[in-house]
């Protein structure tokens, strides 16, 4: 067995009885499984095939704590929980660490027919979905959701029941915060039965930069047949620490899925997206954006999957790379033989600043049909050195038109986020991000409105 | 105003400007024609400081002080506007904040506070009726899908939005139809002071009978070969440039002799 992964194993038998004791058997019942497949695993490291930025045998050889036995931490969600989205009227739920916890505004304005809930909840209707549908995307033969799924005690259910459309945006905060080492295992299932609609954003925030901190997420999304889900992430954490998700999504017939994941702060971060349709007339749009400056990381794995025709999949992850930092998009479009009239579009686009940044940058298509749509691009490049110069002469100064034209660069990933709200506070998010440089919520100051929030929180 | 002493210029190892020397006085305007690829663009990017270009000798004064010495923004703040020969596209940037940032780092430059949203808006709108530029354009993104002309309308829009002390228009007239070339000449004409100067480089005699020079130069291969009055720029259009090249060449040949 590999080193960094025995120290969970044994983790994992010595408090068998205590981290089962914990959660709702559907939960438990794959842990035995997990750790079969994490026993023969080989964790992959620097330069392993699609792995070219991240070492996931270094990033889990740490010796992070794992909260089995669900101590409350001391946190003060009032104090962590700054920034956000405010202004955005939504119902918020919150984690903290992997620990769900409702708010007083969380489930203002929600229609019948939604339950947003901890993965330990007890009512019929959670047990019943959770029972369904948990683990079932996730692969075990993916380290990240091997792990998860060994050590994962909670997190959030949302399931929109058929027909119901969600009018007001779900908003999940994650928070982490602890004062020592510290690994969140978070496990998230969404579920839209048929002709649902919904809008969910998921911000992750460390407020600690001098901890490290693990986050350690598996999302699993069902999207029936009709449903429309508008996902957005976004991760304002600190240097230290470490990102690790594995969203799995699976899509029915003409069901409307938008994926947007934001990097706007973070330490080390690998994003894997996995997405398939099962039904004809699906579409896919997976979008993302980074901003990298320092020594952080940023890693981008996406396997998208046309096992059915007449699906559409249009995806445009951009970068924007400075100082040291590292990223790296590595894309899949899998267009099967059957798969015909499937229209699917990759593109990655990036620009490296100045300094020792790299990015590595591998889309690929696999067609085996000749009745499709398809390209793919990629680019990385510096700024325009005419752009510039024309901004110049007009007064700007240089880095001023420099951070100006860094934001124009990521604006066709912000269009692409329909909530208008949201939209908005990103494009402010974003420009502050270019102007600060420091972590988001360190720089916040507190007056950005976001103590709106009576943070009483309820387990 | 402007003193350009001898300046010589390259860009990518190649020599364009090969000793330029030219006077312009507040209350001036000046012409500057001459054949395809004989470096007027080139002079024109050298004295608003496009890096791209290596200055290998010579000197500009710019009120006193040394223009090659500043930055292109300090050059701008100082007053000096270059109108692009072609417009560069700024896809996802808003012509309302471009301008809004260049309006606020002058006045930073001097000291001052940045203008009110109101007041801004205020002077956008009076500096679009000068040369009648749709307020549509205002709130696209800077010159991205801008017809030819409505790029060169455009950046007398900025000229008059910064209200520069030496302005150098570089092709403005060309791809403008007959009413546009009269918007933006007059447009040039209202932003005329006696303490401001103008440089229009041009192929053109009907812009300079909207805008009158008051002193022509013809550049060739990188040098200034001649300088007359207002004259001179009916006479090319006449002649054409062949008489130019036979005296510069007779000239040459007489000194290398
Ligand atoms: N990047 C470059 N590398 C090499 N040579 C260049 C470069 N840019 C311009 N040149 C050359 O410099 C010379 C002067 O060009 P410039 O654009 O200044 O001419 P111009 O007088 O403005 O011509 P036009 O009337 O066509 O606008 C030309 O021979 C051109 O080919
Ligand atoms: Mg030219």
């Amino acid at each position: 067995m590999e080193e960094s992964i025995r120290q969970y194993i044994e983790l994992y038998e010595h408090h068998r009885d205590a981290l089962c004791s914990h959660s709702i058997p559907a939960m438990n019942a794959l842990r035995e499984q997990a750790a079969g497949h994490l026993r023969h695993a080989r964790l992959p490291r620097l330069g392993s095939e699609n792995y070219e930025i991240t070492s996931l045998s270094e990033l889990l050889g740490k010796d992070y704590g794992v909260n089995i036995n669900r101590l409350p931490m001391d946190v003060n969600p009032a104090e962590s929980f700054r920034c956000g989205v405010p202004r955005l009227s939504t119902s918020l739920f919150l984690t903290i660490n992997d620990r769900f916890a409702l708010t007083p505004i969380s489930t203002n304005g929600l229609p019948a027919g939604v339950t947003v809930c901890s993965l330990n909840s007890q009512g019929a209707v959670p047990s019943e979905i959770i029972g369904r549908y948990y683990g079932g995307l996730a692969s075990l033969d993916n380290p990240i959701a091997a792990l998860n799924t060994l050590l994962a005690q909670d997190g959030i259910l949302i399931h929109v029941a058929r027909g119901t459309k969600v009018d007001k945006t779900i908003q999940l905060v994650n928070i982490l915060q602890s004062a020592v080492p510290l690994m969140a295992v978070r496990r998230v299932l969404i579920v839209l039965e048929e002709n649902a609609e919904v809008n969910i954003l998921a911000c992750d925030h460390t407020q600690n930069n001098t901890v490290d901190m693990m986050n350690l997420q598996v999302v699993e999304i069902y999207a029936g047949a009709g449903s429309r889900l508008e996902y957005y992430e976004m991760e304002e954490s600190s240097v230290r620490s470490v990102r690790l998700s594995a969203l799995y999504a699976e899509q029915s017939a003409d069901s409307h899925v938008t994926i947007n994941g934001i990097t706007l702060y973070n330490g080390v971060t690998r994003n894997e997206y996995y997405c398939r349709f099962t039904g004809k007339g699906a579409e896919l749009s997976l979008c993302g954006m980074g901003i990298e400056d320092g020594e952080r990381r940023l890693d981008t794995y996406s396997h998208v999957e046309h096992t059915v025709g007449y699906c559409h999949t249009d995806e445009l992850f951009k970068y924007v790379l400075d100082d040291s930092s590292r990223g790296a998009f590595t894309g899949l479009v899998r267009v099967d033989e059957g798969a015909v009239k499937t229209e699917a579009y990759q593109s990655n686009r990036n620009i490296v600043g100045s300094g020792e940044a790299r990015m590595y940058s591998k889309p690929q298509l696999e067609i085996y049909n000749d009745d499709v749509k398809c390209s793919h691009g990629t680019a990385i490049g510096r700024l325009d050195e005419m752009q510039l110069f024309y901004m110049r002469s007009r007064g700007l100064a240089e880095e001023e038109a420099k951070l100006l034209l860094k934001q124009a660069f990521l604006s066709d990933v912000i269009e692409k986020v329909r909530l208008s709200h949201l939209r908005e506070r990103l494009t402010y998010l974003v420009e502050r991000r270019f102007a600060g440089g420091e972590d988001a919520c360190l720089s916040c100051k507190g007056q950005e409105s976001c103590g709106e929030v009576d943070m009483n929180i309820e387990y | 105003m402007l003193k350009v002493n001898n300046l010589r210029a390259e860009i990518n190892g190649k020599e364009i400007l090969k000793g330029i020397n030219l006077e312009v006085r507040p209350g001036e305007v000046h012409a500057i024609m001459g054949p395809n690829g004989s470096g007027k663009s080139t002079l024109s990017m050298v004295l608003a400081g496009n890096p791209s270009y290596d200055v290998t000798g010579g000197s500009v004064e710019f009120y006193g002080k040394d223009l090659l010495a500043m930055s292109p923004e300090v050059r701008s703040h100082e007053g000096l506007f270059l109108g692009f020969q072609y417009p560069v596209e700024i896809p996802g940037v808003s012509m309302v904040n471009f301008m809004r940032a260049a309006v606020n780092a002058k006045r930073k430059y001097f000291g001052m506070e940045p203008m009110s949203a109101s007041e801004f808006l205020k002077m956008m709108r009076e500096k679009r009726s000068v040369v009648e530029l749709d307020n549509k354009l205002a709130s696209r993104s800077v010159n991205e899908g801008f017809s030819g002309g409505e790029k060169k309308r455009n950046e007398i829009f900025q000229m008059a939005v910064l209200e520069p002390r030496l302005s150098i228009l570089d092709e403005t007239d060309s791809g403008l139809d007959i009413d546009a070339l009269r918007i933006v000449a007059e447009g040039v004409n209202k932003l005329k002071s006696a303490d401001n100067a103008t440089i229009v480089i041009t192929h053109y005699q009907r812009l300079l009978d909207y805008i009158k020079p008051d002193i022509v130069h013809i550049l060739y291969k990188g040098r200034i070969v001649k300088t007359a009055g207002p004259e001179l720029a009916l006479e090319l259009e006449e002649r054409g440039y062949d008489w130019i090249k036979e005296e510069v060449e007779r000239k040459d040949a007489e000194q290398r002799r």
